[in-house]
């Protein structure tokens, strides 16, 4: 897995609540077999004003001017700042996948939705939660300022703003040392495989029938 | 010391080990595969020279772009060249794994999420997941489910477990009686509305109280099925009799003295009484109308009877904003009424609607009446070959096709719209589905969230009508 350490780069702001992953990527681009190549389509509904195809060519397609990260001043934003209850809606990792393709490294709201926030870390993204004041403060910063551009300390576990001010956020110990060092989790889980066979064996006695195989 | 909740219960019973951080590495009893979420995991373990832990605890069917017309020609008669290969790739990694798989064309194939309990590959106790959030919908046994992202659809093919961290107890209850012509999904919508799309985040939501009791496992299942729209990806009722009947016989469930062994230790799957929820939200039965989404989140829901919202009542700026971008998108004007809203396609199944028993209220209203002149397409989509097969034995299809609706074949169909079936722009759509989030069932489409009974009046009167008064007509 990617690592993530810290990171600096231009944010930008998405100001709406309640994005769903249908709006981060919607169903037609989850036809791909492959986990790369989403960028593009990244907001595709908000961010071009027709109807996007798999596999089409995105440069000559009309832009909507109106969003966000059509506008210059946002090009090569890498931290998304977001409203509440962000990455709502289905577990496709397409998600994340097109976050990270487009260039986004780190994702700040003030909540988030349990599994787009759980499949962040499985991809070298970081979903920041902050408080909906310091979010708000964030927006109003990034609006206010061209090439307002944030500071993100994983190991420090701070988001820090160019006047030097500090916001510290929550992390998991595991989640944040499997990030810090790119740790495949698989490769983790499987250092136990001891302990997730004395499991089975246990719980083959108390509820045979979970073993029984499905079978054609 | 407190009593558990059957959260508590079920957690307890996969936990393999537990990290001093909180992080715990929990035991997956069953996974379920489709084509969307499953092709990057499968090579993500060839690359890195994995083998599937245990490779019968899988199940796998294709369901989100199936076409959903005639398809006796097979997976090479998709029209949609890289829907075609998606589900090729899913063919071909189960054949190459060994992985039992209900092909397009088997006659148990269907949504996932109505595969599962129908073969009883999910059961009481167990815990199941799948790259869908849906998955949520098999909490309706009593078994700990919730959707996953492909990267633990991988790491549960290699490990048989998931990393995870204890989620929040939360109960939703439901007491009383509901009124004729409400149904499940009318609960569930309702419920969504008063603790809205992130009121459950963060926790396993427990479905109580004598109207969830008196539920069918069909509406049970609804109800879990929309938990991931509350935010909770985990949903659950606790085991009955009703939950334990329903398994017998189910080719995957236990059979005969090993049934009976299972079906003692499954009485035990409820939360004690003594237990301690880390929050509780109590609704009365009584109080629940037909709902219908006006918006593009499912907690913009009102009752069939009510108006579309005015946003300069609304309260808070953000909550204003939001209202009038829905308004915007949808088409509507604010203080409309909902019965005013007219259709262009009505869509009745989806993993949230498409059991035998949504399939019979439909047809019961459908009955004897004609869809209105002025609807573009009314669909049925059985759930699965099963389902489709018991509606026909039942005559419902006769019923469906001679009132103007088409009758289809099994998928996930107009509920995402990976397969042909979609909304045009500006087409509004009563679907038995689950997202009404903006493009959802096509680029440009509004969708209105409503039950199957509900769904099938609007197919009648060409707008939305009260489901009640036709019952009485």
């Amino acid at each position: 897995m990617k690592k993530f350490t810290q990171y600096t780069g231009i944010a930008a702001p998405l100001d709406r609540a309640n994005v769903d992953t249908d709006m981060i990527i919607p169903k037609q681009f989850l036809k791909s077999i492959k986990r790369a190549g989403f960028g593009p389509n990244l907001f595709d509904e908000l961010r071009y004003l027709d109807e996007g195809q798999p596999d089409q060519d995105c440069a000559g397609r009309p832009l909507n001017p109106d969003f966000v990260l059509n506008q210059p001043r946002y090009a090569g934003a890498g931290v998304l700042l977001a409203r509440e209850n962000f990455g709502c809606g289905s577990s496709r990792e397409h998600a994340p996948w097109a976050l990270d393709d487009y260039g986004f490294r780190a994702v700040i709201a003030p909540s988030f939705a349990d599994i787009f926030y759980n499949n962040c870390f499985k991809n070298g993204l970081l979903p920041i939660i902050l408080s909906e004041a310091q979010v708000d403060q964030l927006f109003k910063e990034v609006e206010a300022n061209e090439g307002y551009q944030l500071t993100v300390d994983l190991e420090r576990q701070v988001v820090v703003t160019p006047s030097g001010e500090e916001f510290a956020f929550e992390v998991d110990a595991f989640r944040k040392h499997c990030l810090l060092n790119g740790l495949d989790d698989i490769g983790l889980t499987l250092q136990h495989a001891d302990e997730i066979k004395a499991y089975e064996a246990r719980r083959r006695q108390e509820a045979p029938w979970l073993f029984d195989a499905i079978h054609n | 010391m407190a009593g558990k909740t059957l959260y508590d219960k079920l957690w307890d019973a996969h936990l393999v080990r537990q990290n001093e951080d909180g992080s715990a590495l929990i035991y997956i009893d069953r996974q379920i595969l489709h084509e969307v979420t499953s092709p990057q995991a499968f090579e993500g373990l060839r690359l890195a020279g994995r083998k599937p832990w245990r490779i019968d605890a899988n199940l796998a069917t294709p369901d989100h772009n199936v076409p959903t017309t005639e398809r006796s020609g097979g997976v090479d008669q998709i029209v949609d060249p890289v829907s075609r290969i998606q589900v090729k790739t899913l063919d071909a990694n189960c054949d190459d794994f060994g992985i039992v798989e209900f092909k397009m064309n088997d006659s148990r194939q269907g949504i996932v999420h109505v595969v599962g309990p129908e073969q009883g590959m999910t059961l009481p106790g167990s815990t199941v997941v799948c790259g869908d959030s849906h998955t949520s919908t098999h909490g309706a046994f009593g078994a700990l489910a919730h959707g996953i992202g492909t990267s633990e659809v991988e790491h549960v093919l290699a490990t048989q477990c998931l990393i995870a961290k204890k989620m929040k107890n939360m109960l939703v209850r439901v007491d009383g009686e509901l009124g004729a012509g409400v149904t499940a999904k009318d609960v569930v919508l309702h419920i969504i509305g008063v603790i809205g799309t992130a009121g459950g985040t963060g926790c396993a939501i427990e479905f109580g109280g004598s109207a969830i009791r008196s539920l069918s496992v069909e509406g049970r299942m609804t109800i879990c099925n929309m938990a991931i729209e509350a935010g909770a990806r985990v949903g659950l009722v606790a085991v009955d009799d009703k939950t334990i009947d329903y398994f017998r016989g189910r080719p995957f469930a236990p059979q005969g003295d090993s049934f009976e062994q299972a079906a003692a230790a499954w009485k035990d799957l409820v939360s004690d009484e003594d237990a301690v929820f880390d929050r509780v939200v109590e609704i009365r039965a009584e109080e629940i109308k037909p709902q219908v989404t006006w918006g593009t989140s499912p907690e913009m829901v009102v009752a069939v009877d009510g108006t579309v919202p005015n946003p300069e009542r609304a309260g808070d700026q953000v909550k204003a904003d939001g209202i009038r971008r829905a308004l915007k998108y949808m088409g509507l004007e604010a203080d409309q009424k909902i019965t005013d809203i007219r259709l262009d396609r009505v869509f009745i199944g989806s993993c949230t609607n498409s059991r035998i028993e949504d399939l019979r209220a439909a047809a019961e209203v459908v009955k004897g009446r004609k869809v209105a002149a002025t609807l573009k397409q009314a669909l049925v989509v059985p759930g699965s070959g099963l389902v489709k097969a018991q509606a026909e034995a039942e005559g419902l299809d006769e019923i469906f096709i001679e009132a103007g609706l088409e009758w289809r074949e099994p998928g996930c169909s107009m509920c995402l719209a990976m397969n042909p079936d979609k909304l045009g722009p500006g087409e509004h759509c009563a679907s038995t589905s689950n997202r009404n989030f903006e493009g959802r069932q096509g680029f440009g489409g509004r969708t209105h969230l409503v039950s199957p009974a509900m769904a099938a009046a609007a197919a009648i009167a060409g707008h939305f009508v009260d489901v009640r008064e036709m019952m009485n007509q």
